[in-house]
């Protein structure tokens, strides 16, 4: 049954009725799949989502750069598409047309072995598509990566470490880390973000896709990105560039704040931290452990960098670059043991006992 | 005598004692014995391959899952990696050379059969050595265990300080030692083919399947030596102390990226051009034609050979080199495109005008085109620097380079499964089993790939053991998992039929496709010896002109 | 052997790039100009190692076994005074500067791209020595001089291999 012997009239004629209809309908399918889910994907980004928790689409761009390869994109998705279109249907006419049929098995086609004008036209045809593409990809590049740096910019270092972002704003004398706070653009007086981008350890990639494409952080090495949101609102993204065990929680969370906002933060930022006596057992906690070997609090004395910056930690929503969500427990839990939250990140579980532990939480809470 | 290659069934054999077959095989010399070697070395690898992507979908079904932990996960798309580019695709694309490029061009072997055979155990080494540590468990934290620095090994993830205990070094170590293998394979092969092709048998006149793995050869001694010195430069960072990639002292981890894709670019395309050469093969005989403008094929292969030697940085479009290099690797890439096209064009040119039949081959090879097109236009994309900006690093490349490998050269060894079974073991395989594997494939590799452009475009990184709900990813990599099952079944109708076939099928007789050449001049499987009299031939397709004296080809050349 | 003299020179032209990339980027410890002493006897010897084992392989295909001989071991000789020369350049630049692969960028690339040089010497001059075992033994004829020619023209890849890292590090990277 399975090598049914047949004769070479019923094998053709077998093929003939059901493999080629076969195909074509298998090609049509799969090209259905595809503009199915391109346009789903289209769809999805025109999709409202919630305001602080949105799809980081790569097509729902909030900023000049994103913007830019967005049309970028579009151009080139009209040309692949109207190639794919052509090439497709030259395939599909080909495979009906000159399917072999049951009543001329005996004769051999006529045998072709080629053709100069038609070959000519196949390769000039697709050079001067490419010499289209390369002229509008040449110009975003530049436009993107030599766009000059207005008086007004935010100036804002990214450090990348495993697994978490260090954020410094020279020029305000803030640092703080996985949650990065600019100003929104207004597009008249543009007021854009530009970002050095470093790295303490290994490669990393800065990706927020509504807002930029991604650049990498390279040890060694300093490069630079901008943005320039036009709304407010949470962006999301993540590390791209594989960082080591942690690198799947490595999440980026920006808040492209109002002007007022903007100075409401950056003010509540430059206060050294809460002195508050309250919690001051707590605060001892941290100041005889290892705490201040990895983790800096401003206005203690601390050189610890290894870790976040802690001195405004309850500004943040999230802990651990994001991986939870900045409640008591969590904190709690991270304090305990990091490897509930984030298996393999470089934050040791110190071991502390449960009176330790509560009072350091209680003490990190009026971090604010 | 019959052939010792593989007919141990035949009524007249003297029954063998097992261990004698088997030392038979370890110390072959022969082309075709090595050639189904590397075969069945490069299958094995592919089912393990295939487990391993399988773990990855599984964790990735669903956000937030613990079927594996996140050490786990990183070793899993490190070795899947890994296994699939230097222990499946590798081989198996030397296994075909190996066995049909001497028949192809009228030779008895290889050129240096004793090397041919050393490369071979250096590559099977090379695959035991980094599955050994997986023997490495949990000691020092799983440090010892299978490498997890993802199959590019970027420094200074390698370094000492990153990678503590040797699982770095069993990917360094294991690459080396196969890397010198395949360089002794294509030595072989080249040397083979212009210098021990049969009389009348002008370069103008080899099969295109020669050329291409000519070609191929080329391509292979100066893109895997790249290689072979930046793990050289890592093993003595990792040992010496040296500073190769030692960001602390000064070093460069960009300098790694350059090395690496140097090699790792026309790596890419020495695997596909094997392909190219089963591609236009198989289509000739079944649209019943030649393959229309042969000079072309071989120019724009030898094209497209050069050019990917530049275009290696379209891999770090997102490092930060300044403007003008990202516009000249932009327009590298997309010239690339422009050979790879033309030989689309010629494909379809060749099954114009014919009679197409629509053998299990012939299906591979027509989804092979149509793939192989979404494949290059999805390149295109990601050519486009800014467009690459977004998509890089994300599930939209794993997306494009998983079409070009499961659906272009995937397909392509399927249809060269198919198409060469019966010269190689006398037996056809069965039809029903074949078109069961070639349609459960196709619609599990499209749900997979094809949805998985998706979850990129929505900003999802590659890499990641786990994502977070509620960003547009959850439905899509859900269905990329499904994908994944139907295509494993599919592997395993497959292996079925590979199995069921060397008993059971019926006999192939020397050319039961009726091609053109000079390996079905021969019995199947071939003799010993490969042919009783050296052939001479006078056209691209000697038994074409065989077959009809009244119209060679050799009147047209 | 072309073939692997192609291999061979990607692989060379890799450690070669990294050393000229890294030129001037050390951070610490002795550069360049301060502690290396251009070795002009030894890179004569190996240079002119390349004309002894040329005339050796004519010599040979010629018939003239005696000749072979000499020429062969004149080889050998200057091949190994290389080596003797890049062992004391090595032991003054340890020993006297404290230059070691892992004391800074120079170091590391210095060592590697002349050690990697060294490398391929050494297999050679082993191989010259097998040939001149069985030379001795009587064993190698006019009909064995294709292989003859075959090391012979590894031995010269090797020296032209020196011209370039020799131009490359005691020349340019000054």
């Amino acid at each position: 049954m399975l090598w049914a012997s047949e004769s070479p009239e019923q094998n053709m004629r077998r093929a003939r009725h059901r493999t080629e209809w076969l195909l074509v309908i298998g090609r049509f399918a799969g090209a259905l799949v595809l503009l199915t889910g391109l346009l789903l994907t289209v769809h999805l980004c025109r999709a409202s989502s919630p305001a602080d928790n949105p799809i980081p689409s790569i097509f729902d761009t909030h900023s000049t750069p994103a913007d830019s390869i967005r049309h970028l994109s579009f151009f080139v998705l009209v040309i692949t598409g109207l190639i794919f279109l052509v090439v497709f249907t030259l395939l599909t006419y080909v495979v009906v047309k000159f399917r072999s049929r049951a009543t001329d098995i005996t004769h051999e086609p006529a045998q072709v072995y080629g053709s100069t004008q038609i070959e000519l036209a196949w390769t000039v045809i697709p050079i001067l598509i490419v010499v289209v593409l390369f002229v509008a990809t040449a110009r975003v590049i530049h436009a993107i990566q030599d766009a000059p740096k207005p008086a007004a910019a935010l100036e804002v270092t990214a450090i990348g470490h495993q697994f978490w972002w260090e954020f410094r704003y020279p020029a305000l004398g803030i640092v703080t880390a996985n949650e990065l706070h600019i100003p929104v653009s207004d597009p008249a007086h543009p007021t854009p973000t530009f970002l050095k981008l470093l790295s303490a350890d290994t490669d990393h990639s800065f990706w927020i896709p509504q807002l930029a494409g991604k650049t990498d952080l390279i040890p060694n090495r300093v490069n630079e990105t901008w943005m320039d949101p036009r709304s407010t609102g949470i962006y999301i993204g993540q590390c791209a560039q594989y960082c080591g065990t942690q690198h799947a929680k490595m999440l980026l969370r920006v808040s492209v704040d109002s002007p007022e906002d903007f100075a409401a933060w950056t003010h509540a930022q430059k206060q050294p931290a809460n002195q508050d006596e309250k919690e001051i057992t707590g605060r001892r906690v941290f100041e005889n452990t290892a705490c201040v070997n990895c983790h800096g609090i401003g206005g203690m004395a601390t050189t610890g960098r290894f870790g976040p910056d802690l001195t405004h930690l309850m500004s943040r929503r999230t802990i651990a670059s994001g991986a939870a969500e900045n409640t008591h427990d969590n904190l709690r839990l991270w304090i305990k043991n990091p490897d509930a939250i984030k298996p393999g990140s470089l934050m040791p579980a110190m071991q502390l006992g449960d009176g330790d532990l509560d009072a350091l939480v209680r003490y990190l809470e009026t971090l604010r | 005598m019959s052939s010792d290659a593989i007919a141990i069934r035949t009524a007249d054999a003297t029954s063998q004692p097992w261990l004698d077959t088997l030392h038979g095989w370890v110390t072959t010399v022969d082309h075709k014995r090595l050639g189904i070697l590397y075969i069945l070395f490069a299958l094995f690898f592919l089912v393990i391959g295939g487990i391993e992507a399988t773990v990855m979908r599984i964790q990735l079904m669903h956000p937030h899952l613990s079927f594996v932990s996140p050490q786990v996960f990183n070793r899993m798309f490190t070795m899947h990696g890994t296994t699939m580019i230097f222990f499946v695709a590798m081989p198996v694309l030397f296994g075909f050379a190996n066995y049909f490029v001497p028949i192809m061009v009228g030779a008895r072997d290889m050129a240096f059969p004793r090397l041919n055979a050393f490369s071979f155990w250096l590559t099977a080494f090379g695959g035991f050595l980094l599955y050994f540590s997986f023997l490495g468990g949990f000691g020092l934290y799983g440090a010892g265990n299978a490498p997890d620095v993802g199959w590019w090994a970027y420094a200074p993830l390698t370094a000492r300080a990153f990678s503590r205990g040797h699982s770095s070094d069993y990917w360094t170590i294991s690459l080396l030692v196969s890397g010198f293998g395949s360089i002794g394979t294509a030595i072989n092969l080249i040397a083979t083919i212009l210098c021990m092709r049969c009389p009348g048998m002008k370069l103008s006149r080899m099969p295109l399947f020669a050329w291409m793995n000519l070609v191929m050869s080329g391509m292979v001694l100066i893109a895997i030596t790249p290689l072979s010195a930046a793990q050289i430069m890592l093993l003595v960072d990792r040992y010496l102390g040296a500073h190769f990639f030692d960001t602390q002292a000064g070093g460069s981890a960009a300098i790694w990226m350059h090395f690496f894709w140097i090699f790792g670019h026309p790596e890419v395309y020495i695997l596909i051009i094997p392909c190219f050469a089963f591609v236009s093969e198989i289509v000739p005989v079944f649209s019943r034609k030649p393959i229309f403008g042969y000079p072309v094929m071989v120019g724009a292969t030898v094209c497209i050979a050069f050019v990917s030697m530049s275009v290696w940085a379209h891999h770090m479009f997102t490092i930060g080199m300044n403007s003008y290099a990202n516009s000249f690797f932009a327009i590298t890439t997309l010239a690339v495109g422009v050979p790879t096209g033309i030989k689309i064009f010629n494909w379809l040119g060749t099954m114009w005008g014919g009679k197409i039949l629509f053998k299990t081959p012939m299906l591979f090879c027509i989804a092979f085109l149509f793939q192989f097109l979404i494949a290059g236009l999805t390149g295109v994309m990601l050519g486009v620097a800014p467009f690459d900006w977004q998509l890089s690093g994300s599930y939209f490349v794993v997306a494009h380079f998983h079409y070009v490998i499961v659906g272009g050269i995937l397909f392509a060894l399927f249809g060269a499964f198919y198409y060469w079974y019966p010269k190689i073991t006398g037996r056809m395989m069965s039809e029903s089993l074949g078109k069961l594997h070639f349609w459960l494939f196709v619609i599990g590799f499209h749900l997979t790939f094809d949805l998985m452009h998706i979850p990129g475009i929505l900003g999802m990184p590659r890499r990641i053991y786990t994502y977070e709900p509620g960003r547009g990813w959850d439905l899509w990599n859900f269905l990329c998992t499904v994908g994944t099952f139907i295509q494993g079944i599919a592997i395993l109708v497959f292996v079925a039929n590979l199995i069921i076939s060397y008993f059971k099928g019926p006999k192939a007789g020397n050319d039961p496709w009726d091609a053109w050449t000079l390996e079905w001049s021969v019995s199947s499987p071939p003799p010993h010896y490969n042919f009783a009299t050296i052939p001479t031939v006078a056209s691209r397709r000697p038994l074409w002109d065989r077959k009809h004296p009244e119209d060679p080809d050799s009147r047209y050349e | 052997m072309a073939c692997l003299i192609i291999a061979e020179s990607a692989i060379f032209t890799i450690f070669v790039v990294a050393y000229l990339f890294y030129l001037g980027k050390s951070l610490t410890g002795p550069t360049p100009r301060e502690v290396l002493e251009t070795p002009f006897f030894f890179t004569i010897c190996l240079l002119s190692s390349s004309l002894t084992i040329h005339f050796a392989a004519k010599f040979l295909h010629a018939g003239k076994r005696g000749a072979f001989l000499a020429l062969w071991i004149a080889t050998i000789i200057l091949g190994g005074l290389f080596l003797l020369g890049t062992g004391e350049e090595w032991y003054r630049l340890i020993y006297k500067h404290g230059l070691t692969i892992s004391t800074n960028l120079f170091g590391t690339t210095y060592y590697s791209l002349v050690g990697l040089h060294a490398f391929h010497v050494t297999v050679g001059l082993l191989m010259l020595a097998i040939v001149l075992i069985f030379s001795i033994a009587r064993r190698v004829g006019t009909e064995q001089s294709a292989r003859i020619e075959v090391l012979s023209m590894y031995w010269h890849f090797v020296d032209a291999v020196w011209v370039v890292v020799f131009t490359v590090v005691y020349v340019l990277g000054r």
